[in-house]
């Protein structure tokens, strides 16, 4: 079927793909577009990010709005607490962690059950130069936050999102992306699970001319949990690109990814990468994966392309799934006969291909701020 | 009073590599408000592939004929302007849709149909009485549109469709299959209640004859091979069920 493209093999093993990282952007060559990690990009729209000239300063600024029982901080390039968890693992990473100036930190003290979300506010105010950002989320021991990144205007921004998550501690994580049609965000969000952690993680991608988000998890004792959600809905021009790396190194782990998206309009690109790795020592891992797109219309191109890679033979469960499609006749057919128009029936099929998504957004004013915003993509 | 006539029917069925199939080949049948037709014929004759015609489901192309409602022209027809217009299916295989809860779904159609949205309380005690008359689970409401239904519970629920969305004229293709005779009596009932009302007409679509000892019909047409090869009264659907469609098939096959 034209614009549709079926789950594409990498050339490389997982466990080969994640190898390199760095805090140096110099360790990593300027990438061609020919690397595994690279090929789906549109690098002359990054606006440099990538490469090696130096940028000017753009302009974005960071609010936080803190939970009362969360603790906010600007930390500089030399506090401790900043990568401490996590080493960059592309260039445009590794120059996002060699260029910023000012880290946010967000610590939630252990056990501390917080009352209201922490939102922080990412704001770009023009998509000349460049911005790069940094954020460490520190939850406690058995403490249960709830983190939304919101980020809104033109820009052109690289960042890293470290998320800590301690020994039975339960952490709630939305990013929006909600930019103008003009922005540039390549972002990395690492969580690190403690023993008996757990972290519900839901990306959702409407705005921006490029975005690539890169979220992977890791697990630092047994039993943790990482649920990593996704909704996105890509326009004319706009490429969106999701890739994820879950790596089981640790026994009894559980991960689950569910990533939807849907294309509309010429040239309207997405990516879905879902890296698996289960190692060796990690028996008993639980590990399921599954991406849909629905393809709205002609000169739309969905790329999905899950990968999963098990060292070892006692696994609890490890699956993929990955499916393009367009909107089924026969769903169309049946709200039609009994007398809803076309319209109509089309946007109840959308809203319910994104439902399961929006229940696992808590926070009511964000949930309705996001079925309102696959509302308005639908008009 | 209304009157769904359909003459001269020629219904193609695209198949793979573009090609057509022609499944009926030429029906002529009038149903008019206050009757209930039954059409009996062996698997494979056509009688699904008559009510989705009707229905103007996409995969079926109309090549000769015509179907109205009340003169109208029901051809000319979008698939939902029909149900507005007062056409209803209830299908033998209802589709999942995922994600659309039955409560959502059911109110959007009935404002749909009614061309006004109902008072959210009314609306909601029509339901939950329909619900009850059919036996069906208040919980129900909240699930997805026929997700994980059992086939018991998809035929009910397009029963209650049938009683929420008071069309003129109904069709019904199998709903009495895969139903215990338990369910079945439920079913009947949502279907008698139905056409209690003088002003609505029934097209039953079956295999067997049991559905038919449960609502009797006023008329018997007989199915083969994309036509009707003969119509009768009540009696017909004790003929066939003594006989079986072997002598019809039969002669369909020698003319």
């Amino acid at each position: 079927m034209a614009g549709l493209q079926g789950a594409l093999e990498t050339s490389a093993p997982v466990s080969r793909l994640h190898e390199q990282q760095s805090y140096n952007p110099a360790d990593f060559p300027v990438p061609t577009g020919r690397e595994e990690e690279w090929r789906f990009t549109p690098l002359r729209r990054l606006r440099g990010l990538h490469g090696a000239d130096p940028l000017p300063e753009g302009h974005v600024t960071v609010d936080v709005e803190a939970g009362p029982e969360v603790k906010a901080e600007k930390a500089g390039r030399g506090d401790p607490r900043v990568g401490a968890s996590y080493v960059p693992a592309d260039r445009v990473s590794a120059r996002a962690y060699a260029s910023f100036t000012e880290a946010t930190v967000i610590s939630v003290p252990a056990e501390a059950v917080t009352s209201a979300p922490t939102i922080i506010r990412v704001r770009g105010h023009g998509t000349e130069g460049a911005s790069f950002g940094h954020t460490v989320v520190d939850v406690g021991p058995m403490a249960r936050a709830t983190l939304v990144l919101d980020h809104q205007g033109s820009a052109t921004y690289a960042d890293n999102v470290e998320l800590l998550v301690g020994d039975g501690a339960s952490l709630d994580v939305i990013s929006l992306q909600d930019w103008n049609d003009d922005a540039v965000h390549l972002s990395h969000h690492h969580a690190r699970l403690g023993q008996d952690a757990r972290i519900s993680h839901t990306v959702v991608s409407f705005g921006g001319d490029v975005v690539r988000i890169v979220p992977t998890v890791s697990y630092a004792g047994r039993g943790g949990d990482a649920e990593l959600n996704g909704l996105y809905f890509a326009d004319a021009g706009q490429h969106l690109e999701h890739r994820l790396f879950v790596n089981h190194t640790v026994p009894d782990c559980r991960s689950r990814v569910l990533y939807k998206g849907a294309l509309k309009g010429d040239g309207a690109h997405t990516v879905w990468i879902g890296d698996v790795l289960i190692g060796a020592e990690a028996i008993g891992t639980d590990t399921y994966e599954y991406n849909r797109n629905l393809v709205l219309s002609d000169g739309a191109r969905a790329d999905s392309v899950p990968n999963l890679e098990i060292l070892t033979g006692e696994v609890r469960g490890a699956g993929h799934a990955s499916a393009n499609g367009r909107l089924e006749d026969t769903h169309l057919f049946y709200l039609m006969a009994r007398g809803i128009p076309y319209e109509e029936a089309r946007r109840l099929v959308i809203q319910g291909f994104f439902g399961e998504l929006l229940d696992k957004i808590r926070v009511p004013d964000l949930r309705e701020r996001v079925a309102a915003a696959v509302e308005a993509e639908l008009g | 009073m209304a009157t769904l006539e359909i003459r001269d029917l020629h219904v193609s069925v695209e198949e793979a590599a573009g090609t057509q199939r022609e499944i009926l080949r030429g029906v002529d049948l009038d149903i008019n408000a206050g009757e209930t037709h039954a059409i009996m014929g062996p698997n494979g004759s056509g009688k699904s592939t008559l009510a989705y015609a009707i229905a103007g489901h996409p995969k079926y192309h109309v090549t000769r004929g015509s179907v109205t409602l009340d003169g109208e022209n029901v051809l000319a027809m979008s698939v939902d302007a029909r149900a507005r217009a007062g056409l209803f299916l209830a299908m033998q295989y209802p589709i999942e849709v995922p994600g659309v809860s039955v409560s959502n779904f059911l109110r959007t159609a009935v404002t749909a149909v009614r061309g006004e949205a109902p008072k959210l309380r009314d609306f909601m005690k029509n339901l939950r009485a329909a619900m009850a008359d059919l036996s069906i689970d208040p919980a129900f409401a909240e699930r997805n549109l026929n997700e994980g239904f059992s086939g018991g519970e998809k035929k009910r629920h397009e029963v209650l469709q049938l009683e929420l969305l008071n069309p003129t004229i109904a069709v019904l293709d199998e709903t009495d299959s895969g139903l215990d005779i338990d369910a079945l009596k439920v079913v009947s009932e949502g279907i008698n209640r139905f056409r209690a009302d003088p002003s609505h007409g029934v097209l039953l679509i079956t295999h067997y004859p049991r559905l038919l000892r449960y609502v009797p019909p006023d008329y018997v047409h007989v199915f083969v091979a994309g036509r009707i090869v003969r119509q009768g009264g009540p009696e017909l659907a004790d003929e066939l069920e003594r006989d079986g469609y072997e002598k019809f098939i039969t002669a369909e096959a020698a003319a």
